[in-house]
């Protein structure tokens, strides 16, 4: 009898165990991370171009993780992509004149929002509009350039 | 028995096993019902078949994630992508590492036993004594058995999972020095819940475990009375158990994507 | 070969709990019954003896319905075991116990769980009523004291006396003993005469017991049937039948190696097989 009750308790621990690395696993190493995040207030920008940005794709302010985009639109009239930026509570002291870009972590690594701080002493509120943008850095447009301009990579390589 | 003729095409043979099988599933299912009253049986063969792999599950699980890590770390490192290291572990666990190892070590480690369980319950009359009993063996031996290996899989793909995870972040944030922060966020902006955490952890783990315990099931329970018998059988079992696996994980992937 | 036997079961045929009529089977081929008649008295103890591979155990097991047979007739207790439903069958082996020849005992639990194991799977006695009738039982076979080991802990004997307490744990109308003295010493083997016929005496079961051990059965059964070549060749009174005379009981129990049962399993020419023949 004892025995029994024993593997009920060990096989309930067991299954608990399982629940909880899902939970886990779901919750902490997911995309829900970022969903779940409280308050927040909303940002607009358009660009250009936003190469190979996706949606949640995260905000930064100096490196920092400060929002995700929430939506990526296209304006019929302008032909402009409007991206709208859902960015934490905490963060509601970034000056209105900042500036928002299309950055790449590393050479091929995905593509992120960077905000650059401004000067103004107003901040930006719900609903505003980045002004300032720059859209993303095409690796195409860059070898292209490099093709036109010559090599000059051909230096560096010699030297070894 | 010709065992021995039959061991030069083990191959073959195990691809003959995962049909046979296939059809002793009708059989099972049609004790399903019965074997809901042997609750506490279920519970008992889910501590066998679930909880006494978890050792070996979370060490395994811990090192897959480790080296993965250390191995992606110096291929993204050539392109300066190493802040991705996070994300391309959780991804390769949960998509494929994660079931596909999970399940072959809980044919080595589970299925095999469930399988010289049976099959030795076969050869000491043990079975026939329940049929003489009253007591069906399909319905109190074999099928909680069955369904305890379908509800421990996908648990101990967790487990594993998340130990890989925790092993993936040993290595690249504590040992290699990517920043915590970093690591973290390009994960969760990378990885969907139900992409590759339901697909992959819980579908194919599910799967995986359905497949490798009907497999060591019906091993057991098809097994010739004899000490030659039941060691042959398991050995099928992971052989057979191990062909399922890997096509099946192929057809999942191809039908997921 | 049969003709040299009159009236092959002479045996009572008015209150049987087991008929057998005409059975025949086959296995691959090789005829182990052929036209089998037999009854088994209600509430005796009838002893059924055989060279070893004639198809005592296969005959119990046609009983209990394990192994259907080819064709003929078996009836327990008025009902076609052939033609019984699985829920029918399982409700047949409730009333009769069958001591396998290799006691079969459940490995995963102890001794007092597998006494209990059929009470458990039948019915919801309150553990206590378990307990009592488990003890009970476990004192009748004299290992009470054992009711805490495990399977692999016992003797050979010991199981074999584990498992006959747990075939009489409902008390059946019908118990089948697979050589229950096989491996018993003589105190041992006393205990589980005198149990068998206690049983059979004060609860009225009626018992049918596969041995070779003529003494034994002489002690306890009342009628011997002696089955060869796929029929019934004697029957008897267990202290007579050793010298009604005829061919069969004469080489059985005189353990004569050669007469009408042949020692060898059916084979071809040996001096062929070996390569002898073309020489020879
Ligand atoms: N499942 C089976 N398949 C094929 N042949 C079988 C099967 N079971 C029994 N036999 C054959 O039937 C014959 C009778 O077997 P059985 O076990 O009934 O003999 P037995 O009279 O109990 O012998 P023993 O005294 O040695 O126990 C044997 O020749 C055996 O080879
Ligand atoms: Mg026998």
């Amino acid at each position: 009898m004892t025995q029994r009750r024993s593997y009920a308790v060990g096989t309930g621990l067991f299954i608990v165990l399982g629940f909880a690395a899902l939970a886990y696993l779901a919750t902490q190493t997911t995309s829900l991370v970022n969903v779940r995040h409280g308050d927040s207030y909303t940002l607009k920008a358009r660009f250009t171009n936003i190469g190979q940005l996706k949606d949640r794709a995260p905000v930064k302010l100096a490196g920092v993780r400060i929002g995700s985009v929430q939506s990526i639109q296209l304006e019929p009239q302008k032909l402009d992509a409007l991206v709208t930026l859902s960015i934490d509570k905490r963060f509601n002291q970034i000056p209105e004149d900042s500036s928002a870009s299309v950055l790449t972590s590393g050479l091929l690594g995905d593509q992120y929002i960077g905000i650059q701080p401004g000067g103004s002493p107003d901040s930006f509120k719900n609903g505003d509009e980045v002004i300032l943008t720059q859209s993303a850095v095409q690796l195409e447009d860059l070898i292209g350039k490099f093709l036109v301009n010559g090599s000059p990579g051909d230096k560096d390589k010699k030297k070894p | 028995m010709n065992a021995r003729v039959k061991r030069r095409n083990l191959v073959v043979e195990g691809l003959a096993q995962i049909g046979d099988a296939g059809l002793f599933l009708p059989t099972l299912l049609a004790a399903m019902p019965r074997s809901l009253r042997y609750f506490r049986e279920i519970v008992r063969q889910i501590w066998f078949t679930g909880a006494m792999s978890l050792i070996i599950i979370m060490t395994c699980g811990l090192f897959v994630g480790m080296v993965l890590a250390l191995q992606l770390y110096h291929v993204l490192e050539i392109f300066g992508g190493t802040a991705s290291t996070g994300t391309v572990v959780a991804l390769s666990v949960y998509r494929e590492l994660g079931p596909v190892v999970t399940a072959l070590l809980f044919a080595g480690r589970a299925g095999t036993s469930i399988t010289a369980e049976i099959g030795l319950m076969r050869a000491t009359d043990q079975l026939s004594a329940m049929e003489m009993m009253a007591v069906d063996p399909v319905a109190y031996v074999v099928t909680p058995r069955f369904i305890a290996g379908i509800i421990a899989m996908p648990l101990l793909c967790c487990v594993f999972s998340a130990m890989a995870i925790f092993g993936g972040h040993l290595v690249g944030v504590t040992w290699l020095g990517i920043d915590n922060g970093t690591f973290w966020s390009n994960m969760t902006s990378n990885v969907e819940v139900w992409k590759d955490v339901i697909d992959g952890v819980i579908w194919k783990g599910l799967a995986f475990g359905t497949v490798v315990t009907l497999i060591s099931v019906h091993q057991g329970y098809t097994t010739p009375p004899t000490s030659e018998g039941v060691a042959y059988a398991t050995t099928r079992t992971v052989v057979a158990s191990s062909i399922a696996i890997l096509a099946l994980d192929f057809v999942l992937t191809a039908f997921m994507m | 070969m049969t003709d040299a036997i009159a009236s092959p079961d002479s045996a009572p045929t008015g209150d049987a709990l087991v008929r057998v009529r005409g059975l025949t089977t086959r296995f691959s081929g090789r005829t182990v019954f052929d036209g089998l008649d037999l009854d088994i008295p209600r509430g005796k103890i009838t002893a059924i003896m055989g060279p070893s591979g004639t198809g005592k155990t296969t005959l119990l097991k046609h009983i209990t319905g394990q192994t259907p047979a080819d064709a003929g007739e078996l009836l327990v207790d008025g009902e076609d075991v052939a033609k019984l439903s699985r829920e029918g069958l399982f409700k047949l082996r409730e009333r009769v116990g069958y001591l396998f020849q290799n006691s079969a005992l459940l490995t995963d639990f102890d001794v007092f769980e597998n006494v209990a194991f059929p009470l458990r799977q039948h019915t919801r006695l309150p553990e206590e009523l378990i307990r009592d009738i488990v003890l009970n039982k476990l004192q009748a076979v004299g290992l009470r004291g054992a009711s805490r080991l495990m399977p692999s802990e016992l003797s050979g004997g010991m199981a074999r006396r584990v498992a006959l307490a747990r075939a009489i744990v409902f008390d059946p109308m019908l118990i089948l003993y697979d050589e229950p003295f096989v491996g018993l010493d003589p105190i041992a083997l006393n205990q589980v005469l005198k149990l068998i016929r206690t049983l059979n005496e004060t609860l009225g079961i009626t018992s049918v017991l596969v041995a070779h051990e003529l003494a034994a059965i002489q002690q306890i059964a009342d009628r011997v049937v002696l089955i060869a070549n796929g029929k019934v060749v004697a029957s008897g009174d267990p202290k007579e039948i050793a010298n009604d005379g005829s061919p069969w009981t004469r080489q059985f129990f005189g353990g004569e190696p050669d007469g009408p049962v042949p020692f060898h399993y059916p084979a071809g020419d040996y001096a062929a097989e070996l390569g002898l023949g073309e020489t020879a």
